[in-house]
């Protein structure tokens, strides 16, 4: 466990805000310190099994369930995206990407029981084999503290460009 | 090898088993094939379902060349070139939309949607000077099978219909999937952009050698049975139509299995509505036989390629550079599997996909190693020794064989030749 997770919330509305803001951020930085890193399982092991992960495409307000996305994963199919990962076949991230990302302007949008919905900026520079990419998105997020950790209900990553034709998106955004 | 940059004739670098890495990376062979091909033959645009009302317009293309296809106040379909006539500017900035006409925002001349000039603004300065053959560019031939509209900027050639030969049971097939005979594409396409030459996507899309490399990943995690197409024991086939149009038949695996939707890895129990859809339009024995053949996996030249069921457009935007367009096939009037087919298509498929990102790894890599000079020549002799002709008279050889690719040059050369 992540040292600055094991404080542990009992209850998330008698945080002060302070103290809320801190402790969703430490969570954001820790998914990604372990997506830059390719810490498959443990990247997996934050999703709450009613999961979704979603890369819109064509515009930032469309429906998933009608319109093709880039990424609409539910907790079965971002399990086989790890796993497909783990082969060492999933040629694309063979060898993998080397990554870095910066995530900024966190704001705390809601409290609702032991959910928390989240927004931030996050800019990702990607070098792999045909150079380099700079990925540029504003992600929302829910989080649920379960036995006092934060864990990914869902996610939403927007990015700017998606209406845009943009390169393979192979590593963990 | 020293590479040489004089002219070249496309005759000497390509012949029947082999052709020269050159293809795919010089600029000036590049700009050949916009003339000879992407501006002379038939190129797929979109599909009617896309401008399902008057004065809709999606901006489509033709290789680098955006191109507005558009459903007049009539009902018409047409296809603009998204330049004013006056100076050049570009007309319309948006992908799509309902608008009965354009005005450039430049010096607001307003056109109709079927690309005549409507107005001039402040017309005194035009006193005397018709509108009459005014008009936006145009591409010069429209042609529409089955809802598929395709566009040739020659003023002649082959028609639609002569250009499809064979290939056109293609389309046919995949229609004949949807219970009213009718497909849609309603759900948005992906773009996925790849640093490669288009013709290598064009290759890839019925080449039966590399699936079980490429994807051995997925195949491996889903437990996929898929892998066995791909093998050496496989009764699929690959077929050349003439015309640059191939094809990966998997009809014959398909008919041996003699399950309907097991092509969609699927059951007529877990897709009721559809099936009771297709037997109510088919008849029983019709219907089960096309779920038995499933839908086809097929490349029409030089950028349509039906993937069962998804819709892939390519488009080169430079020799180096080419856009994967691509969207789910939707069966009108066939609600429950159309979600199943958005689904698997949003998982296979497009930048994050988990078979495509390792085609278009592929794709990055060929083009790669066509810099590398030598050697030269790429080997497409496989299979070779079994090619055969079906009783339509088309090639056909193993699921792994390169007939597709070369029928793909033959027909390429044939026109680089012109
Ligand atoms: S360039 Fe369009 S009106 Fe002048
Ligand atoms: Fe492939």
């Amino acid at each position: 466990m992540d040292p600055m997770l094991a404080e542990k919330p009992v209850d998330l509305a008698a945080l002060s805000p302070v103290d809320l803001h801190h402790r969703v951020a430490q969570f954001l930085y820790h998914e990604a310190r372990l997506q830059d890193t390719h810490a498959y399982d443990a990247w997996e092991q934050l999703w709450e099994d009613d999961a979704i992960y979603w890369v819109p495409a064509n515009g930032h307000d469309t429906d998933p369930e009608r319109q093709m996305s880039i990424l609409y994963d539910s907790r079965s199919r971002i399990k086989v995206r790890v796993e497909q990962l783990k082969t060492g076949r999933r040629h694309t991230q063979t060898p993998r990407s080397e990554l870095a990302r910066l995530i900024s302007n966190i704001e705390v949008a809601a409290v609702e029981g032991a959910e928390v919905s989240v927004r931030a900026n996050v800019l990702i520079y990607e070098d792999n084999l045909r150079g380099e990419t700079i990925w540029a998105a504003r992600n929302d997020y829910r989080l649920r503290l379960v036995e006092g950790a934060f864990r990914l209900v869902r996610k939403k990553v927007g990015l700017v460009n998606n209406a845009r034709p943009v390169f393979t998106l192979s590593f963990l955004v | 090898m020293v590479q040489t940059e004089a002219p070249s004739r496309v005759a000497e670098l390509i012949e029947p088993t082999r052709v020269h890495s050159r293809l795919y990376y010089d600029r000036t062979i590049f700009d050949e094939e916009m003339r000879k091909i992407w501006h002379r033959t038939w190129v797929y645009i979109g599909h009617e379902s896309e401008v399902p009302n008057p004065n809709d317009y999606v901006t489509k293309s033709i290789g680098p060349t955006p191109v507005l296809l558009v459903r007049d106040r009539q009902g018409e379909i047409r296809l603009l070139l998204n330049k004013c006539p006056h100076r050049g500017n570009q007309l319309c900035a948006y992908k799509q939309g309902n608008r009965a006409t354009f005005t450039c925002p430049y010096h607001s001349w307003t056109f109709a949607n079927t690309g005549e000039l409507m107005g001039y603004a402040l017309p005194d300065g035009y006193e005397g000077v018709s509108k009459a053959g005014v008009s936006l560019g145009k591409v010069a031939r429209i042609g529409i099978y089955r809802g598929f509209v395709f566009g040739s900027m020659a003023e002649e050639g082959p028609t639609l219909m002569e250009h499809l030969g064979g290939a056109k049971a293609a389309l046919d097939q995949l229609c004949d999937n949807s219970p009213t005979g009718e497909i849609e594409l309603t759900a948005g396409f992906l773009q996925h952009r790849t640093k490669a030459n288009w013709k290598f996507m064009l290759e890839n899309e019925t080449d039966g050698y590399h699936p079980g490399f490429v994807h051995s990943s997925i195949f491996q995690v889903t437990k996929s049975g898929i892998a066995n197409l791909y093998g050496k024991d496989s009764t699929a086939l690959t077929r050349d139509y003439g015309n640059g149009h191939t094809e990966f038949d998997l009809r014959p695996e398909w008919r041996r299995l003699d399950t309907p939707l097991k092509w969609f890895g699927t059951s007529e129990e877990r897709l009721p509505e559809y099936t009771a859809a297709m037997k109510a339009a088919y008849g029983d024995e019709r219907a089960r036989q096309i779920m038995i053949d499933g839908s086809p996996h097929t490349m029409i030249f030089p950028n349509l390629f039906i993937a069962e069921i998804q819709i892939f457009v390519l488009q080169p935007v430079a020799v180096d550079e080419t856009i994967q367009h691509v969207t789910a096939v939707q069966f009108k009037g066939a609600p429950d599997i159309n979600r199943r087919l958005r689904q698997q298509t949003m998982g296979s498929v497009g930048p994050a996909g988990l078979l495509l990102a390792d085609d278009t790894e592929m794709y990055e890599r060929n083009h790669r190693g066509a810099l590398i000079h030598d050697p030269e020549w790429l080997v497409l002799s496989r299979g070779l020794h079994r090619e055969r002709t079906d009783e339509n008279g088309f090639r056909v050889a193993h699921s792994t064989d390169e007939v597709p690719q070369r029928g793909i040059w033959r027909h390429y050369l044939s026109l680089m030749q012109e």
